[in-house]
């Protein structure tokens, strides 16, 4: 089995967000960069296909030179080896035609990339994806298992599960639940010296026009300092609700 | 050129996002100064669009699509939004507008811009305002392509009534083929979704223990909210995995948000704070979330909430 997974550099959530260039830039000073974290669901997920039944993994990530560290650290998490398709990501559709030119190359049998990225939650490139490399898709991804080509898989809906059959190849956006947390794995010193050998390849990218571009952020406007109402007093907190924000 | 919206009709009725939707849609046709279009498939009374000003619907009634399937939804919104030359595509945030938006934003060769909260800022360079950063932020995209596929947040535009004279019409759409099944659906009835809620109660660690949670319950009983829970308290298993809000977990962008007994840790509070009033509840005044709150109460979840949910049955009843 050939397992594509697609890896995001994105800020740790802890981040403070700001802009610069009038605000027209993500503010990068300062913050520290990781592997998306529901792409590192999706990675763990990875690792068990390889090792409880046999399979190849490889990362790929659309950037430049700065996402390195956060491809080295996937290989040190496990992954074989790594893809860098050297171009700066504007949007999710540019991103996924670059990535599907690396699945068409690679003839992967799976595709497992987070269901959104911690940065701009745009919760677009898996579909994108499977829809220009033709392969099967299940978003929101809880849960799934390979028996020959045939896939089972359990998706989240709103108010329950929905479980899917499927075949190979498919494309999955992942979640918490594809694994959960206590099943992410920490790179320990062996890895580390062993990603160090690893194939980071970088190709280049296609030059694809993207169809959205940011024009400027903005941060939302400061919010009021808390109302306290005494515990004593819940008839106040019912009142405000009711009269002053109307949401009862 | 029209505008396109496709209202979603979960087994046969429409939820309050449809109606939204519709309502966004509306605006941004006289924006545009083209036409309205909604699709339904398989709805049961589509002139309840009527009442938000779908001018007109398209009604696919098709059992191929009695149960939801992504290719299949998403090749019948391309297949009329040709038909009816849509230059804008509006669909919903839920978790099946997300699966569908990314297949026909490829389909159309369509710009995608998810998470859009308000109607275009200019129509020319096309500019809308999208949340970034787990809402910690906005950006102003452009869209530049010809056709434009927009995904809107939820709770977000709101619902705007604006009475139309409506004409409803059938549509056959051709049904492509999809190597994805339905095998089986679980969902727990009878219950107030996350996803669907107007109010959300969510408690915390401060419970102290799963045995507590019937006071949560009967607030959001009495409330009509869904019940929620932070990341410990379902990684401890006092909660299922399937109430755990936050950013791992489901998002929330309800209109009312109550919090007991959560601290409000960076993580949780991102997947939060689209909701419109918060309310925490904590006996530690220090707690991070008295920033991130529109109303509190420092005190001792045992003694405020059963008093809340008291006072609340009064209120109700008056």
């Amino acid at each position: 089995m050939k397992i594509l997974v697609c890896i995001s550099h994105v800020p740790d959530t802890t981040s403070k967000i700001n802009f610069t260039e009038n605000n027209t830039q993500f503010d990068t000073n300062g913050v520290q960069f990781v592997i998306n974290p529901y792409d590192e669901f999706c990675l763990t997920r990875a690792m068990w296909f390889k090792e409880k039944q046999g399979a190849s993994v490889t990362v790929v990530n659309v950037g430049g030179p700065e996402t390195e560290p956060t491809l080295r650290k996937t290989l040190a998490i496990g992954a074989d080896d790594a893809i860098r398709v050297n171009a700066i990501p504007t949007d999710g559709l540019q991103v996924a035609k670059e990535i599907a030119e690396v699945v068409k190359k690679g003839g992967y049998d799976i595709v497992l990339a987070g269901k959104e990225s911690a940065d701009y939650n745009g919760q677009m490139v898996p579909g994108m994806l499977a829809t220009l490399t033709d392969f099967n898709f299940i978003n929101a991804c809880v849960g799934m298992e390979v028996d020959g080509t045939n896939v089972s898989a359990t998706r989240e809906i709103d108010g329950g599960n929905e479980i899917l059959s499927s075949s190979l190849p498919i494309v999955v956006g992942g979640q918490k639940g594809i694994v959960e947390e206590k099943d992410l794995r920490i790179p320990n010193m062996r890895g580390i010296m062993m990603a160090r050998k690893k194939p980071l390849v970088v190709v280049d990218a296609k030059s694809i026009e993207a169809s959205t571009s940011i024009d400027s952020f903005e941060k939302p406007a400061p919010r009021g300092s808390v109302k306290l109402v005494d515990a004593d007093n819940v008839d106040e907190l019912i009142n405000l609700l009711h009269n002053e924000a109307k949401v009862i | 050129m029209s505008v396109l919206v496709f209202a979603d009709a979960s087994e046969g009725k429409f939820k309050k996002t449809a109606f939204e939707v519709v309502s966004y849609g509306k605006k941004v046709s006289e924006q545009l100064g083209t036409d309205i279009v909604v699709l339904t498939i398989n709805a049961s009374d589509t002139s309840l669009l009527y009442t938000y000003g779908a001018e007109k619907v398209l009604s696919v009634s098709n059992d191929s699509l009695k149960t939801f399937n992504a290719k299949q939804y998403a090749s019948t919104i391309t297949e009329v939004a040709t038909a009816e030359k849509a230059t804008v595509v509006i669909l919903d945030s839920s978790i099946n507008g997300l699966y569908v938006a990314p297949i026909v934003s490829v389909n159309l060769e369509a710009g995608y811009a998810s998470n859009t909260v308000d109607v275009p800022s200019n129509t020319n360079p096309f500019t809308i305002k999208r949340k970034a950063f787990s809402n910690k932020a906005f950006s102003n995209t452009v869209i530049s392509s010809d056709i434009k596929v927009i995904g809107l947040a939820k709770n977000s535009y709101g619902v705007h009534e604006n009475v139309v004279q409506g004409i409803t019409q059938t549509f056959e759409p051709a049904i492509v083929d999809s190597a994805v099944l339905s095998e089986k659906v679980e969902r727990v009835s009878g219950q107030v979704t996350i996803a669907d809620a107007d109010i959300v109660v969510s408690a915390g660690r401060g419970l102290k223990g799963p045995e507590n949670w019937e006071m949560i319950e009967e607030l959001a009983t009495v409330l009509g909210a869904a019940t929620a829970c932070s990341k410990p308290v379902s990684d401890l298993g006092w909660r299922p995995h399937s109430e755990h809000v936050g950013q791992t977990g489901k998002p929330v962008a309800s209109n009312l948000y109550i919090a007991i007994g959560i601290s409000g840790a960076i993580q949780h509070l991102a997947g939060i704070n689209a909701s419109k009033v918060k309310v925490v509840v904590n006996s530690d005044p220090e707690a991070p979330f008295f920033r991130a709150a529109d109303y509190g109460i420092v005190g001792d979840a045992f003694e405020v909430v059963p008093k809340l949910i008291e006072k609340l049955k009064a209120f109700k009843l008056a």
